[in-house]
């Protein structure tokens, strides 16, 4: 019973799955190109607002302009050649570029989703997915491998399994678990949706909600990977991400998430997918079927791939714990928040009120917000540390332009998290000027005055 | 046959994936299935719908109704003023002016639906008056008042400028209105104002006894659009912009760092500032609570809407927090002088800047923690969650 990973990597299996893959990967990106253009959010979101909230370290990433309709036009083209398979390798690799770069622009914009579809995209930049049924395969006959190796597929369900398990586990916490929050919070203010309304009242209906929705994050990928349950898992699936579409506003994320869901299904029915596309494209999928299997084993370079891929998911399964690094509440602080899976955890709001001080004469005036942010903005900053400390270098600079001088400032922040009463979040004796983004725990958040017992 | 399953989840997708983002926020279904619940069971039944009529019918038509009484009785006043220009009918018409313009306070709040799309606010009390422009139009004859150029030219702190900002006493304004160049022109001017402040008025106060009152009471979903979310930030927006900014903050100048007494309310007959923004402060708590115009009576409000939802965790009354807050703040403001002795005579005005304080207290009460446990957005963003 001893795992061979020599024999594991070299064993094929039917490229289908991973094409079926590819296409439906690359025509949701398409979607939600054209959706978030025709929605006007590439203007309100990148080309109307005067400042954006960089990440630490790409603060060099900014909106181009107008230039930035060229990057979601790339963005747009990419994912169409990813879609046709054609010049795959250049299609996903502008694809994961352009797209990072959009959502690297500002982190008002935030989403796991986001960071999942980055991900996605660079784990897809080692796959062999034009192999089958692409137009590279088709015009290239040395392309063409009706078998691929078996670790391709399972990587994508790897990722897959990793976005789940990790949800699960981030919801393994007394406020989802023993007060149902914030779904105590979110459901009851859906009341007026048909039918199922009414139950949004219920409490047994959010703890329903928030116990379903653990379990089922933490149990969806093996329901999925056993062939006996994969039927029961896969409308499960589809159940969940109806819902909470219906629930919450999650744009195309849950039909990203079923369709994604697909890849586990035994090549049989990737194959009956294919064989309805090429009727309707009037192409002929049995060129594809040529027998032959790709091996990576002759290719140079190969073995850099599998470290690169190694280390790729060796990052996504550590990278989540870094919370653990630091102090105080993670709910609270946000300190190895993102990039870790934690979706739909907190209602968490806040206000703050920066004060702009004169360090030498003792004048001083408060700012005005939405002077500078968008309400989107204002929102995000008002309770994310990372933000405020940024906006007030910020504000420092655009006052000392001004011509103020001696500038220290302050903020007074509320915040209140999960149903909590506000408190105060930030230490208002603490001259924001001379603190520093780093990754450093933030001495001047102050501690959360209660307790939030899990992981 | 296990084939054809797949097939139809795809086109179930399909159809979902094409079909519109916009949830068509549907009334709720008035059979409230919730008999049989279990004693664990805390379902919450608060009814928005109940909220927004006694919102409509018990606070803001009503409200309107009185103001828009007051408002007639000035231009009564004026018209017995303009007719027999007596000391005593000057006063009268003063009277009337203060006595509509403290009722305005009372509307002021009320910026949405027919009062949104006319401007009500700004057309009515943009301060403060741009006197040169108002002299100027006096002078000329010639004006535009339904310009947005000309908000700062008239409503009440234009009458305010004219009543008494003109002349020293009552005597030498009656000889200035009576024996003056420009008699004719300023009563005329004073007709104008008086018509547009009344025409703006009775659109805003006829619509909402027309059809807009059932728009806004049926309107009861929990969509960004459904009326409670949307008057909610209105309301927060009101607090916020006019209350604590322009009637305290602004003039003690917290947001430019220079104290600027002549952007105070009723500049002119400044010991009304106080009056004014005291009368605003008791109709928000008012309308907080859910109490019927100028009665004791309460209804379904946002202060009762907390109490349903109870979501809070420590036990802590919500509405009962912001309640206190709101009388902590009044109080202070009611231990000042005039808002103008306070912001001119002393360096820096503590007293006043204390007062702000509480009073700014409030803002994050009602903009984090009330539209959280309401799960209402805050200046709605049209963008994705998580």
């Amino acid at each position: 019973m001893t795992f061979n990973l020599k024999k594991y990597l070299n064993t094929s299996m039917e490229a289908a799955p991973l094409a079926v893959f590819r296409i439906f990967f690359g025509l949701m990106m398409l979607g939600s190109i054209v959706r978030f253009w025709a929605y006007g959010w590439i203007e309100k979101l990148y080309l109307e607002p005067e400042f954006h909230f960089s990440y630490y370290g790409f603060e060099w990433v900014r909106p181009l302009g107008n230039i930035t309709y060229l990057l979601f036009l790339v963005c747009a083209l990419s994912s169409i050649g990813i879609a046709l398979g054609y010049k795959y390798r250049s299609s996903i690799l502008l694809f994961f570029l352009s797209f990072t770069y959009i959502e690297l622009m500002d982190k008002t914009t935030y989403l796991n989703h986001y960071y999942f579809i980055s991900a996605l995209s660079f784990l897809m930049l080692f796959l062999p997915a034009n192999s089958y049924f692409s137009m590279d395969a088709k015009s290239n006959k040395a392309l063409r491998f009706q078998r691929i190796p078996k670790w391709t597929i399972d990587s994508i369900k790897l990722m897959l399994a990793v976005v789940y398990i990790y949800a699960g586990i981030a919801k393994l916490n007394s406020d989802w678990l023993v007060d149902a929050m914030p779904l105590k919070i979110w459901l009851p203010s859906k009341f007026d949706i048909p039918i199922i309304g009414e139950l949004m009242t219920k409490e047994w209906v959010h703890f329903g909600f928030s116990w379903g929705g653990a379990l089922y994050d933490l149990s969806i990928p093996f329901l999925l990977l056993w062939s006996r349950t994969r039927f029961l898992g896969f409308f499960l699936v589809l159940f969940f991400h109806i819902i909470t579409r219906i629930l919450f506003p999650i744009g195309m994320f849950p039909y990203i998430m079923i369709v994604s869901a697909l890849i586990f299904f035994d090549p049989a029915l990737h194959q009956r997918i294919l064989a309805i596309m090429s009727k309707w494209l009037r192409a002929d999928k049995s060129v594809f079927d040529n027998g032959k299997a790709l091996s990576f084993a002759h290719q140079p370079l190969h073995k850099l791939k599998y470290v690169l891929v190694s280390v790729f998911f060796a990052f996504q399964v550590l990278f989540p714990w870094r919370y653990l690094l630091y102090p105080g509440e993670l709910f609270w602080t946000e300190e190895g928040y993102r990039f870790s899976w934690r979706v739909m955890l907190m209602e968490k709001s806040g206000y703050a009120q920066f004060k702009i001080v004169d360090s030498v004469s003792g004048k001083w005036f408060y700012v005005d917000n939405s002077d500078f942010l968008t309400p989107f903005q204002e929102k995000q900053m008002s309770f994310q540390p990372d933000f405020i400390l940024e906006y007030a270098h910020y504000l420092k600079s655009h006052f000392e332009n001004d011509g103020h001088k001696n500038i220290a400032i302050y903020v007074d922040c509320q915040v209140a998290l999960n149903g909590r009463l506000s408190q105060p979040y930030i230490d208002p004796t603490v001259d924001l000027t001379k603190e520093k983004e780093s990754f450093k725990h933030k001495t001047w958040i102050l501690p959360f005055k209660d307790e939030i017992k899990g992981i | 046959m296990k084939g054809k399953w797949y097939y139809a989840f795809v086109a179930i997708l399909v159809i979902w994936a094409c079909s519109s983002d916009s949830s068509n926020p549907t009334p709720g279904t008035d059979d409230d299935g919730m008999g049989g619940g279990t004693d664990d069971e805390v379902p919450v039944t608060f009814d928005r719908g109940a909220m927004l009529t006694n919102w409509a019918d018990n606070i803001i038509i009503p409200s309107y109704q009185a103001f828009q009484t007051d408002l007639a009785a000035l231009q009564t006043a004026f018209e017995t003023f303009e007719s027999d220009k007596s000391e005593i009918n000057l006063q009268a018409f003063r009277q009337a002016w203060e006595v509509a313009y403290i009722t305005w306070q009372k509307v002021s709040m009320f910026e949405i639906g027919p009062a949104e799309s006319a401007g009500y606010r700004l057309n009515m009390n943009t301060y403060p008056a741009d006197t040169d422009l108002i002299n100027d139009h006096i002078t000329t004859g010639t004006y535009d008042l339904t310009l947005p150029s000309n908000r700062d030219s008239k409503g009440f702190p234009a009458l305010d400028y004219l009543l008494n900002g003109l002349a020293a006493d009552d005597t030498a304004l009656l000889d200035l209105w009576t024996n003056g160049a420009e008699t004719d022109n300023t009563m005329a001017f004073i007709t104008a104002l008086l018509a547009d402040m009344t025409a703006l008025t009775n659109t805003v106060v006829g619509d909402w006894e027309g059809s807009y009152r059932n728009t806004f009471v049926s309107n009861d979903g929990s969509s960004a659009t459904a009326s409670v979310d949307r008057y909610v930030n209105d309301f927060i927006f009101y607090y916020e912009k006019f209350l604590r900014a322009g009637k305290m903050g602004i003039p003690l100048g917290v947001f430019s760092g220079t104290p600027a007494p002549n952007t105070i309310e009723v500049f002119y007959k400044s010991e009304l500032s106080k009056t004014m923004f005291l009368t605003g402060m008791d109709a928000v708590q008012d309308f907080f609570n859910g109490k019927h115009f100028a009665s004791a009576t309460t209804g379904e409000s946002l202060a009762s809407y907390l109490g349903a939802l109870n979501t809070l965790k420590d036990g802590a009354d919500l509405a009962e927090v912001i309640n206190d807050q709101m009388n902590e703040a009044r109080d202070l403001v009611n231990g000042l002088g005039t808002f103008r002795d306070e912001i001119e005579n002393n360096t820096p005005p503590t007293n006043m800047l204390l007062a702000y304080d509480e009073v700014q207290r409030v803002v994050p009460l009602f903009k984090v923690d009330m539209v959280s446990a309401m799960s209402i957005s805050i200046d709605f963003v049209d963008a994705d969650g998580d």
